[in-house]
């Protein structure tokens, strides 16, 4: 073929030929360039840490930071208290979040419409309200709308459903995903087997659908956490007290920093392996995912 | 098994029907909002027969099928499935589906289970066999599909074959007197499809009713009792294979076998004179 002659339809025109891309060459090639680029970050940032480092007063930082008196003070009651408690309304929470969430999904995908209507507006309404003003409706407005009212618990079942109330309105959301994530021919095939609606979701879809979800539901733990420092609002009685409203008494009595900040390594100990955690299931789940069976 | 079923009461299938018709259904009706894709079907399947529908995509095939067993809800018309008028609104679906098994294109096994989980779940939930019965069960019939070694291992961890194999265990494991097969072979890589094939005639030749949505001709040729041509939403032909895939009537007919037949499929010697001739101006 290289000896064929050119023929009148085989070159094209020169001037369809694509211009080719200037590029203008400076003095530094683009990688000399880039390199020195980050040479200059890296000094500047040496340079702010050295100078921070060098003008801080350490002891006084130390003094207010881990005051190692205060921190005597703190032990045990801030773990035994404090740390149980936020570990104990983050579970109640979740728990009743969990379950209310779980209801609703099924709510927002059920084929009557009024369940759909009611899980909608459910969770439209507690993901727009702040969580914070629904823990106080539950723990003060509602004993004065409705006197009669009992919530199983006491102060524990008040702030599971102060904070459970709004953490379902995001689960329903992730459970919900997690279910319609499911391939559709899981459930005909269920149902062809013989399995109702109820047993299908139960045997075939949630199982599927929780595997996909536990990751994103571990988040909501790690929320749920931190949110859990709403209730410091609720003036707690001293064994009902959570790490921070433990650390907000423990700063007014000793005047120091200090206790905050154990609450917040405390806090750490907890959300820092969770979320961890969560980035481990996400691996495993994308390659699970994967590699399943379309 | 509920083999003491004392009175008749609607929906429950009468297991001793003395009917000879596993399926009869008259003026199907199926839309899709303005989508007519059924438009009068009319079909009857006796017991123990195999009866291959064939016809080019869309044309309402799998919705025929899912009609059967009511995945689809007909628009219009009357199905009656082993006895049991399906389409009466008081009939008890659930009840009549652990009857009739139904296998995918794209096999759907439930990949959270180990393969003998996916042939007893059901047997355990829906006919509330023991563990063990349903063990022995699930094996004699991963054992008729040649897959015996595999009752531990996950649906992903099988070939396409395998997976489909393990599919129509699955259904066997519910005793089904009426199999659906959709396509069973379409989604499998060229080499796999043998092996699926020869499980559905084994089972055709052990009397089992069947009807099968396919395109594998030879198949079709060799183990059906009857071939149903399908299109635009219409039975077009429906006879024994001699007729339907080697002299059919109708123009349609002809013109979707020249469409399809490969010559890997069906040897040109298979073919009467006119189609081998069309045939080998195609090829
Ligand atoms: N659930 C559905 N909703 C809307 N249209 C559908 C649905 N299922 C099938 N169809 C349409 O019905 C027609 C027939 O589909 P189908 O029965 O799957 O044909 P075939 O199996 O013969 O290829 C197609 O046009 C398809 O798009
Ligand atoms: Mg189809």
């Amino acid at each position: 073929m290289t000896s064929d002659p050119p023929t009148e339809t085989a070159p094209p025109a020169s001037g369809n030929l694509p211009e080719p891309i200037v590029v203008r060459r400076g003095r530094f090639s683009p990688r000399q360039r880039q390199r020195f680029t980050r040479l200059i970050q890296y000094a500047v940032f040496v340079v702010i840490v050295g100078l921070v480092a060098v003008t801080a007063d350490w002891n006084r930082l130390a003094e207010s930071f881990f005051n190692t008196e205060v921190i005597g003070e703190l032990f045990p009651e801030i773990l035994r208290i404090a740390l149980i408690n936020t570990i104990v309304y983050t579970l109640l929470a979740f728990a009743f979040g969990l379950v209310v969430g779980l209801i609703l999904a099924l709510m927002r995908l059920s084929s009557i419409g009024p369940y759909r209507w009611f899980a909608t507006a459910y969770i439209e309404l507690f993901r727009g309200l702040p969580a914070l003003l629904v823990l106080l409706a539950v723990a003060y407005g509602f004993p004065l709308a409705f006197p009669n009212l009992y919530i199983p618990g006491g102060g524990y079942g008040e702030i599971a459903l102060g904070l459970g109330l709004t953490a379902a309105a995001y689960m329903a959301e992730t459970i919900r995903a997690g279910i319609q994530a499911v391939p559709r021919g899981q459930m005909e095939a269920a149902r062809t087997l013989g399995m109702s609606h109820t047993r299908a979701m139960i045997s075939i879809i949630l199982p599927q659908a929780f595997r996909v979800v536990i990751p994103p539901l571990t988040n909501e733990i790690i929320l749920l956490t931190k949110d859990t420092s709403l209730v410091y609002i609720l003036g707690l009685s001293l064994t009902e007290r959570e790490l921070t409203s433990f650390g907000r008494d423990a700063m007014t009595q000793y005047v120091s920093l200090t206790p905050l900040v154990m609450a917040g390594l405390l806090y750490l100990v907890i959300t820092v392996p969770l979320s961890q955690l969560v980035r481990h299931l996400e691996v495993r789940t994308a390659r699970k995912v994967g590699s399943v069976q379309h | 098994m509920s083999s003491t079923d004392t009175g008749r009461s609607p929906g429950t299938v009468q297991t001793d029907d003395p009917r000879s018709l596993a399926v009869r259904i008259r003026g199907l009706r199926k839309s899709f909002g303005t989508l007519d894709v059924l438009r009068g079907i009319d079909l009857d399947v006796r017991y123990g027969e195999v009866v291959c529908i064939i016809g080019p995509s869309g044309s309402g095939k799998s919705t025929l099928l899912r009609c059967t067993n009511l995945l689809e809800t007909p628009s219009a018309g009357r199905i009656e499935v082993l006895g049991v008028e399906i389409t009466d609104a008081d009939v008890d679906i659930d009840a009549v589906r652990r009857h009739i098994g139904m296998v995918f294109q794209q096999f759907n096994l439930f990949p959270h289970l180990s393969v003998l989980d996916n042939l007893t779940i059901a047997q355990r939930r829906v006919l509330k066999r023991s563990r063990q019965e349903a063990t022995r069960i699930a094996q004699e019939n991963l054992a008729r599909v040649g897959l015996s070694e595999k009752s531990q291992a996950y649906p992903n961890q099988l070939s396409g074959g395998q997976q489909q194999r393990a599919a129509i265990a699955r259904a066997l494991s519910m005793n089904p007197r009426l199999m659906l097969f959709d396509e069973p072979t379409s989604a499998l890589d060229p080499e796999l499809v043998g092996e699926v094939l020869t499980v559905m005639r084994n089972l055709a030749a052990e009397g089992m009713t069947m009807l099968v949505v396919t395109h594998e001709m030879a198949f079709a040729r060799e183990v059906a009792d009857r071939v149903v041509f399908m299109d635009g939403g219409v039975v077009v032909e429906d006879g024994p294979p001699s007729e339907v895939l080697t002299s059919p009537r109708q123009e349609r007919t002809r013109e979707f076998l020249h469409r399809v037949l490969d010559p890997t499929h069906l040897t040109r010697d298979e073919l009467t004179g006119e189609e081998a001739t069309t045939d080998s101006v195609a090829s």
